[in-house]
């Protein structure tokens, strides 16, 4: 069985914000304002109830505070004892569920100049992630563009559940000024709850809308592959993040069958969806939803048909594993080598 | 799929699997607008000719995503004596159900009285579609069964429904589809599930329906196969409600089939939901057991669409972690993407497995031992 090998890259941890007055002092007066006058509450989605068993680790949940809000905390747990050459910072505060393009827009602003101060700034090892207001594509596109100055930002993130598939056409701005930045398009478990978070409607508990984000990277896959995203901007890479890995080969599968069956409808996507994902998609390792018996997974790992697909993460403080079991059982050790160094640098342009 | 040149039905019969099957997944369809209404109350008559169906969708005729073929059916599967496909039992038992040697089939009519606004209209439409069903097809052919088709939304009047047609042996399982106003598990559709364990009934939740919500999380998409591939998910989302609603805890002995919308995603969705439960089952303390175990007692599986992966050793593989004992051949008669009979299974099955998936579990499943 392979172990961690040092100098990996964790492609998804969360720095937790505090609290919405964290991000006072990077708002302009206006906007410092109407936090204060308005009794603006803290962002917290409901994608990730605080004390919910999911949102930490029991062994990396702090006695105060909310889990993630510490550098140190994240050092001692993930970044020193993994190794890690670097981590990419993908922030899940709340901003994407307020309606208000403008104060999304000052939120996103704020919460991306928060984490270059309060995390980039501070540990060396550590990369961020660009995240837009997409209630305005103009000020997404705007966003990406001031941040994408600071090379330490190597992606841009979005949540897996907005107001629109993810590969209408009106997004593209997006997709272009990420593919002319050098910068891939993180997608990240969550939901703006712009929508009800399963195609069938609002279910009950938390554990409903949780099992459902992998759903819900399944329609988007086929958004962005049937919408021709790939074929406009073929150097664009995306990265399913917190998506679940064993339903890939299967939902390939469909997606192919169907494909070759109404492709009529759809003449631009010129090459098979396996092919693009290959190409263009990737996933972080965790969550791993698969029963642990080697022989099944090595069995996944085939059904995927690729090496290349999966990217190291630890979903630091995500409890996706217990000790150090980020890595499944049972792989080799060629490629744990391509999912925690090999992979990721030939997906992030800028992590060299 | 089309099989479009064939000079003559009797052409197909080299390609025909003699095996007796049966198929699980039959479309019947109606030759006339009108053709219900000897069923109906002229009450009814008289609202679908004047306000139409008020549904979940903004079509009054026809799906807002355009099927890639008339009403999603084979061209080849137009009655000679007129009508849309699968309008003619006739033209059903030459093209289907002899040269496939169907000793089994299961109708599931789509276009029903369901997905409909109006909760009483919709429980009309149902009872009438269900008394077609036998004068039309299973008293005139003894190898058809019928589906209960209920009320979706109006779970009270569904099970009534249900409780009328127990004990006809034309019925052999109660119909949903599986997008509906609120996920499948919500208690809405409890009396449905609590009257066909009652009455001894499978459910089958058939892919597809109107209930209003976006066929994706994130929105509407722009394509039907954006739509076709959701099924899927939808099917996932509807069972993931089932299991952490407690339904198969509550109705132990209710049987579920999970009609035309794959089985590759099973294994995952199963993993996926045992995970989640270990860390989260103190919020749902009504499941019981890891979600995995219900799936796998109460839960059987329609092949159409057949997974079609490049390796036969990954399709066997899904097979093998589903249970050979829990797959149902379809066709999807007459809709375009049928799978032919002779075709689906690749070689290297044993006889005894290839028997179980083509007749065998639904047999034994829809109680025709």
């Amino acid at each position: 069985m392979a172990s961690l090998i040092a100098g990996g890259i964790d492609c998804d941890v969360h720095p937790a914000v505090p609290h919405l007055t964290s991000l006072l002092p990077y708002l302009n007066d206006y906007w410092r304002d109407q936090v204060t006058t308005r009794g603006m509450v803290d962002l917290v989605s409901q994608s990730y109830p605080r004390n919910s068993p999911i949102t930490a680790r029991p062994d990396w949940r702090p006695e105060s505070g909310k889990p993630g809000e510490s550098l140190e905390a994240m050092q001692r747990h993930v970044l020193d004892p993994f190794q890690l050459k670097h981590a990419i910072c993908n922030p899940l505060y709340g901003v994407q569920m307020v309606f208000s393009e403008d104060l999304q827009a000052a939120f996103c602003r704020a919460l991306n100049d928060w984490l270059v101060k309060e995390w980039l700034d501070r540990d060396s090892r550590l990369r961020g992630s660009i995240v837009i207001p997409t209630q305005s594509i103009e000020k997404a596109v705007a966003e990406i563009e001031r941040c994408a100055e600071d090379r330490r930002f190597v992606q841009v993130l979005m949540l897996v559940m907005g107001d629109t598939p993810l590969g209408k056409r009106a997004l593209w701005p997006i997709y272009e000024a990420a593919e002319r930045l050098g910068l891939p398009i993180g997608i990240h478990a969550g939901s703006a709850y712009h929508n009800p978070p399963t195609a069938v409607g609002w279910g009950s508990y938390h554990i409903e809308d949780y099992v459902g984000q992998a759903q819900a990277f399944q329609t988007q896959l086929t958004s962005l592959i049937v919408e021709g995203v790939f074929a406009k901007y073929p150097r664009l890479k995306m990265v399913m993040l917190e998506s679940g890995v064993s339903w890939i080969a299967p939902y390939l599968w469909r997606l192919h069958k169907f494909w070759r069956g109404v492709r009529m409808e759809t003449p631009w996507v010129d090459r098979a969806p396996l092919e693009l994902v290959r190409s263009n998609i990737r996933f972080s390792l965790q969550p791993f939803d698969a029963p642990p018996e080697p022989e099944t997974l090595i069995r996944l790992f085939e059904h995927m048909q690729s090496d290349e697909l999966v990217l190291f993460s630890t979903d630091y403080p995500h409890w996706q594993f217990d000790d150090q079991d980020a890595l499944p059982k049972g792989l080799s050790p060629d490629l744990v080598r391509k999912i925690m160094i090999d992979n990721p640098y030939a997906t992030y342009p800028r992590l060299t | 799929m089309n099989i479009q040149f064939r000079e003559s039905q009797e052409a197909a019969s080299p390609l025909t699997v003699r095996t007796a099957i049966a198929d699980c997944d039959i479309h019947p369809a109606r030759a006339t607008r009108t053709e219900l209404y000897p069923y109906l109350a002229k009450r009814w008559q008289h609202h679908l000719e004047v306000y139409g169906v008020h549904a979940y969708q903004g079509m009054m005729e026809g799906p807002p995503y355009p099927k890639a073929q008339p009403n999603a059916s084979r061209r080849d599967a137009y009655p000679p004596e007129g009508g849309p496909q699968g309008s003619s039992l006739a033209f059903m038992q030459k093209q289907l159900l002899d040269p496939n040697n169907v000793q089994l089939g299961v109708l599931n009519p789509l276009n029903t009285g369901q997905g409909i606004r109006n909760h009483e209209l919709s429980a009309a439409l149902c009872s009438a579609i269900n008394d077609w069903q036998i004068d039309k097809w299973t008293s005139k052919d003894k190898r058809l069964k019928a589906s209960i088709v209920v009320g979706n939304e109006d779970g009270l009047s569904a099970a009534a429904e249900i409780r009328e047609r127990a004990g006809d042996k034309n019925f052999v399982q109660v119909l949903l589809l599986s997008r509906n106003v609120e996920p499948l598990g919500q208690r809405r559709y409890w009396p449905i599930y609590q009257a066909a364990e009652e009455a001894g009934l499978p459910v089958g939740v058939h892919a597809f329906g109107f209930g209003g919500n976006p066929i994706t999380p994130s929105g509407w998409p722009s394509y039907y196969i954006e739509e076709m591939v959701g099924h899927s998910q939808c099917q996932q989302s509807a069972l993931a409600s089932l299991v952490l609603e407690g339904v198969f805890e509550r109705f132990p002995k209710l049987k579920m089939v999970m009609i035309e919308a794959g089985f590759g995603w099973a294994p995952s969705l199963a993993w996926r939901l045992d995970k989640a439960w270990q860390r989260l089952r103190s919020e749902v303390p009504h499941v019981k057991r890891p979600p995995s175990e219900y799936i796998r007692e109460q839960v059987w599986w329609t092949t159409q669409p057949m997974e079609d992966p490049e390796s036969r050793e990954d399709l066997f593989d899904v097979i093998k972690w589903i249970g050979w004992d829990r797959l149902l051949f379809a066709t999807d008669y007459p809709h375009w993407d049928y799978d032919e009979p002779s075709r689906v299974l690749p070689a290297g099955v044993s006889e005894a497995n290839r028997e179980a998936f083509y007749l065998g579990n639904a047999k034994q499943l829809y109680g025709m031992n």
